[in-house]
């Protein structure tokens, strides 16, 4: 084991791990984060906090992530390599180690153009996969990038993004591949609608042995209604939402389409689980967290082991 | 080359409030290839400013020159017999152009009226786009050619983000990706393989990161 991490010993356990997603408020709001958690709790192993997430200013995931461990749940803390620059990421890893989190995710993070404050600077003093390269150094070798020795080293546990239905696709195997290079212990992809694409990539995955070297949880995020089913598939660039989906989702009346979405989430996760070297599931169920217990439930990753 | 776009003329028109007569100066280089600040660009705005102030009711008297070079002293030498008959000076050269200018004559105002934007290269008539940003340690030996650090709009270093659909970029469908590019690109060099070479961590120390930057030229000073 590398780390104290509970998504680690989970992972390692060979037991499918799952993770949740708190995106913290637009505000100084305690409470909205505890109770996103508290809804969480017990269902997932651990529980992503977003940072900046979509480039809108929200309470900082370290911040959210320290609530999070006050409540005894396992933050998965998010840094993007948009906002901060290399001393302000690695004073902040060391913050966090100091707080108990033990478990990143790097990121380089969406366009400020995307956000409110398209105006700012973005930093990308490193990109993502730098970023791995810099945790496991801190960790593995007890060294700041710049070379010089930490006193206690944090031992996280690394992870990152992976979307293997973004262009190029033929890249999108060796993309993987040049992040466990970097050192990246787990993915998270991109949410999941076209299961036969994410096959066709795990089957080049699998080819090259990386399912043995990376844990990779298959990202999966029900669809509240036809209308989120279309703005994803023509306006959020990187997801591929096949028009099946869309078609099922719109052939049921409006009030029974969120219940739908859930059903594909299920239906999603059962075939996922079939597939040679998934690893678990990151369940992003946005500003929808009170349903992540009945998809784990009824998904039948019910209860979460105890490790 | 240096590529820069003209300032709105209200814009220029305030900064030369109160002056009765200016020196309006391009340059022959970058400026006048992009077509913003060369000779023709030049009696376009002097032109302009004169029947923009007519409209104000005031008499402004522009007198025309272009440089061979605004960013080299040797040819801003040659506003010297000009410059004590003016009120101000506005460039029509790059930043570079316009401080130079400033450096020369301490005691005549200077005001640039481009704003400059970035080294780029033409696409076609008409259209120019960023291709370096002056990182002073270049990698496109790494990257086919394609320079990461000015045409990702995220400078990823070691890959396309998530975003990148279509050989468009996340921001923009009127973005090409960088790493789309750089990917066709080692194709056809048949070097795919070594996209797989990590690229470390930049050390900005060669670019903006150390300051100001300067090259001492030991065989040339
Ligand atoms: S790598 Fe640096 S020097 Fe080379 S083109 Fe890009 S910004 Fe310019
Ligand atoms: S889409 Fe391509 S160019 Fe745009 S930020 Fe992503 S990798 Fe960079």
């Amino acid at each position: 084991m590398k780390t104290e991490s509970v998504l680690e010993k989970v992972l390692a356990s060979g037991e499918l791990a799952v993770t949740g997603e708190c995106g913290p408020p637009r505000g100084a709001l305690p409470e909205v984060v505890q109770e996103k958690a508290a809804m969480l709790k017990g269902y997932v192993d651990a529980v992503n906090v977003t940072d900046n997430q979509t480039a809108m200013v929200r309470m900082s995931s370290f911040a959210a992530s320290v609530f999070l461990r006050q409540m005894d749940l396992h933050p998965v803390f998010q840094m993007v390599t948009r906002d901060r620059n290399r001393l302000a990421i690695q004073g902040d890893i060391i913050g966090a180690y100091s707080h108990g989190i033990n478990t990143m995710l790097c990121l380089s993070g969406d366009h400020p153009k995307f956000g409110d404050h398209a105006m700012a600077a973005n930093v990308h003093d490193l990109d993502s996969l730098q970023l791995i390269q810099t945790v496991r150094g801190m960790r593995d070798e007890g060294l700041f990038q710049g070379g010089a020795e930490i006193k206690n080293p944090p031992k996280m546990f690394i992870g990152a993004a992976a979307n293997p239905f973004a262009d190029p696709f033929e890249l999108r195997v060796a993309r993987l591949a040049k992040k466990v290079k970097a050192g990246v212990d787990f993915v998270q992809t991109q949410c999941i609608y076209n299961i036969d694409k994410f096959e066709t990539w795990m089957e080049g995955v699998r080819e090259r042995g990386l399912h043995e070297q990376v844990y990779i949880m298959a990202g999966v995020t029900p669809m509240k209604s036809a209308g989120m089913a279309r703005y994803m598939k023509n306006r959020v660039p990187g997801i591929d939402v096949p028009d099946e989906m869309v078609k099922r989702m719109a052939g049921v009346p409006k009030d029974k389409q969120a219940q739908e979405g859930i059903d594909i989430c299920i239906e999603s996760i059962e075939r996922l689980r079939q597939i040679e070297g998934v690893s678990g599931f990151h369940i992003m169920a946005i500003e929808w967290e009170e349903k992540v217990p009945e998809i784990v439930k009824r998904a039948g990753l019910y209860p979460r082991p105890q490790v | 080359m240096i590529t820069a776009e003209r300032k709105p003329m209200d814009e220029i028109m305030g900064m030369i409030d109160g002056c009765g007569r200016i020196l309006l100066v391009g340059c022959n280089e970058c400026v006048t290839v992009c077509a913003a600040g060369g000779r023709k660009e030049v009696a376009l705005l002097a032109a302009g400013l004169q029947m923009a102030s007519m409209k104000k009711g005031r008499a402004l008297d522009v007198r025309e020159m272009t440089l061979e070079r605004q960013c080299d002293p040797e040819y801003v030498e040659e506003l010297a017999p000009h410059i004590d008959q003016v009120d101000a000076v506005v460039s029509m050269a790059c930043g570079c152009g316009v401080q130079e200018v400033a450096r020369r004559f301490k005691k005549t105002p200077v005001y640039p009226a481009l704003n400059t934007k970035f080294m780029g290269a033409s696409e076609g008539p008409g259209i120019w786009a960023e291709r370096c940003q002056g990182c002073g340690d270049c990698l496109l030996g790494l990257t086919g050619g394609i320079c990461p650090i000015a045409r990702c709009a995220k400078r990823l270093m070691n890959g396309p983000c998530g975003g990148s659909t279509n050989g468009k970029c996340e921001i923009g469908n009127d973005v090409d990706c960088a790493w789309h590019l750089i990917w066709e690109r080692m194709k056809e060099l048949g070097i795919e393989d070594r996209y797989e070479d990590v690229i470390a961590a930049k050390d900005w120390r060669t670019g903006r990161g150390n300051g100001p930057r300067k090259i001492l030229r030991e065989d040339l000073a």
